[in-house]
């Protein structure tokens, strides 16, 4: 993946904050997931309009000690594996951004 | 529940947030079951406005669950207007309906906006039965109609079956119409007071054989003979157990604004019209008093064989007169599931005392408890 990726909201799940965590169900299939403090920002910040790197270097390592490219990793596959989940959207171009709250992360089908 | 769902609600417990709430849009109805809890008058429902600032509320109160149900839900014109409303905000939305005036486009929407579940209530797979249930010829027809399109949009559906004495020997033809419509399938065998307080719909509960033949069903049970185990009596760690979520990670709103821990749990809070839902839930003082209860705390449960293993219903106890007293209707089901009758149980059958009629302030409803997991809408 390179770093010009923009990642949207998909408006087919149900999220909410959760202390610092996020709870996030897809619709599709009732998966229930739980992003967790680094996740739920890179959620937060998933407008479709602000590339992947920029929320990296401004939520993530502007909030904690971590190298920038070990975050990079970290988030390139986080982003993945949700966009595999019609969690995100992923493009390399950018989304128009769904309404809604805010999403490491646990899974579960309930 | 999965485990992550547990662990969730732990969470939210501990973080004193309602994790699940039920909104009831309206009490109006298009049938008029026999042992419904409602008054189906409107006395001032909350407006869209209304509603929508109360979601907007909620939403950043933490409420994730959002269960939408009535009455009939969609004998609201602004029905889906609130539901966009509610999807907006990333409410996980399930909803509670007779599927009645649910058609081909009624279903593409509700897919299109991405709802959870949906129950559906019917009562039988016999129309003569469902219908006289419902006092609304062809109901049953409709409803299963409802259930095909639902489903065939891919929509998860419940069928939700409240047993009574109409119905008794129907619920294996309901299940049975679940697995042929390839939707799931939930039985309660409690049929509950009137949230007024009038008991006068209880005749209609099924007698001990019925409840015992249910209990020892392994179809609907499980493992019977774990299931209808004898129960071992609450211990030290039991007693400090909360009674159920009620008030404690779920509530209740009504159509007109008033929030009590349960749609089944007529307890007055507060009302969203006069004061903010999170300020209610946080501080309203009979909402600290529902959280202070432990098992301990019930004079009567706490040393009663099943008071480990009872399904005990605090707002049935409520309704009975005594939020921290027993529920008799689950004193009757722990009788009928274990054959060892509770102490309440005996006591009420050595001389059966009437049980107090709570004159509750506001016309409210209420709906169906618990058994194998849901609340069920008549």
């Amino acid at each position: 993946m390179n770093n010009h990726v923009y990642v949207s909201r998909s408006k087919a799940i149900a999220a909410r904050a959760l202390g610092e965590e996020t709870m996030v169900m897809s619709a599709a299939d009732s998966t229930l997931f739980t992003l967790n403090e680094m996740a739920s920002l890179i959620w937060e910040a998933a407008d479709g309009a602000t590339p992947l790197e920029e929320i990296v270097t401004k939520r993530i390592c502007a909030q904690f000690e971590i190298a920038p490219e070990v975050a990079m990793k970290d988030a390139e596959k986080l982003v993945e594996d949700l966009a595999g989940h019609g969690i995100l959207l992923l493009s390399g171009q950018p989304l128009a951004a769904s309404r809604g709250e805010t999403a490491g992360s646990s899974r579960e089908t309930s | 529940m999965s485990s992550l769902a547990v662990e969730m609600v732990a969470k939210a417990l501990k973080l004193n947030i309602p994790l699940s709430v039920q909104l009831d849009l309206t009490y109006r109805c298009n049938e008029r079951c026999i042992h419904c809890y409602l008054d189906h008058d409107d006395h001032g429902e909350m407006t869209t406005a209304e509603i929508k600032n109360l979601l907007d509320q909620m939403a950043a109160a933490g409420v994730f669950y959002l269960t939408i149900s009535g009455g009939e839900i969609m004998m609201r014109r602004d029905f889906f207007e609130i539901l966009e409303y509610a999807r907006a905000l990333m409410f996980c939305v399930k909803l509670k309906t007779n599927g009645v005036l649910i058609r081909q486009r009624e279903a593409e929407r509700l897919h299109a906006l991405g709802v959870e579940s949906v129950q559906i209530s019917i009562y039988s797979h016999r129309p003569e039965v469902h219908d006289e249930i419902t006092k609304m010829p062809g109901s049953l027809r409709q409803s299963i109609d409802a259930v095909r399109l639902l489903r065939a949009q891919g929509l998860r559906v419940t069928l939700a079956n409240v047993l009574m004495v109409q119905n008794a020997g129907d619920y294996p033809g309901v299940k049975a119409l679940a697995v042929e419509l390839d939707a799931k399938f939930i039985m309660d065998p409690t049929v509950t007071p009137m949230m007024d307080g009038d008991r006068s719909i209880l005749k209609l509960n099924v007698d001990h054989a019925a409840l015992q033949q249910v209990f020892r069903n392994q179809e609907m049970v499980g493992n019977v003979e774990e299931f209808c185990a004898p129960p071992q009596g609450p211990d030290e760690e039991t007693l400090d157990m909360l009674p159920c979520s009620a008030g404690h990670t779920a509530c209740y709103v009504s159509p007109y604004g008033d929030v009590y821990p349960c749609v089944q749990f007529p307890l007055p809070t507060g009302n969203v019209r006069r004061q903010k839902f999170l300020d209610i839930w946080r501080d309203s003082p009979q909402f600290q008093e529902v959280r202070s209860i432990t098992l301990r705390d019930m004079p009567s449960c706490s040393k009663c064989t099943h008071g480990a293993t009872c399904t005990r219903c605090p707002g049935l106890a409520y309704m009975e007169g005594n939020m921290r007293g027993p529920s008799s209707q689950d004193c009757e089901k722990s009788y009928a599931r274990t054959g060892i009758p509770s102490e309440n149980y005996k006591a009420r059958h050595a001389s059966p005392q009437p049980v107090s009629t709570l004159k509750l302030v506001q016309i409210q409803g209420l709906q169906r408890s618990e058994f194998i997991g849901d609340r069920i809408p008549s």
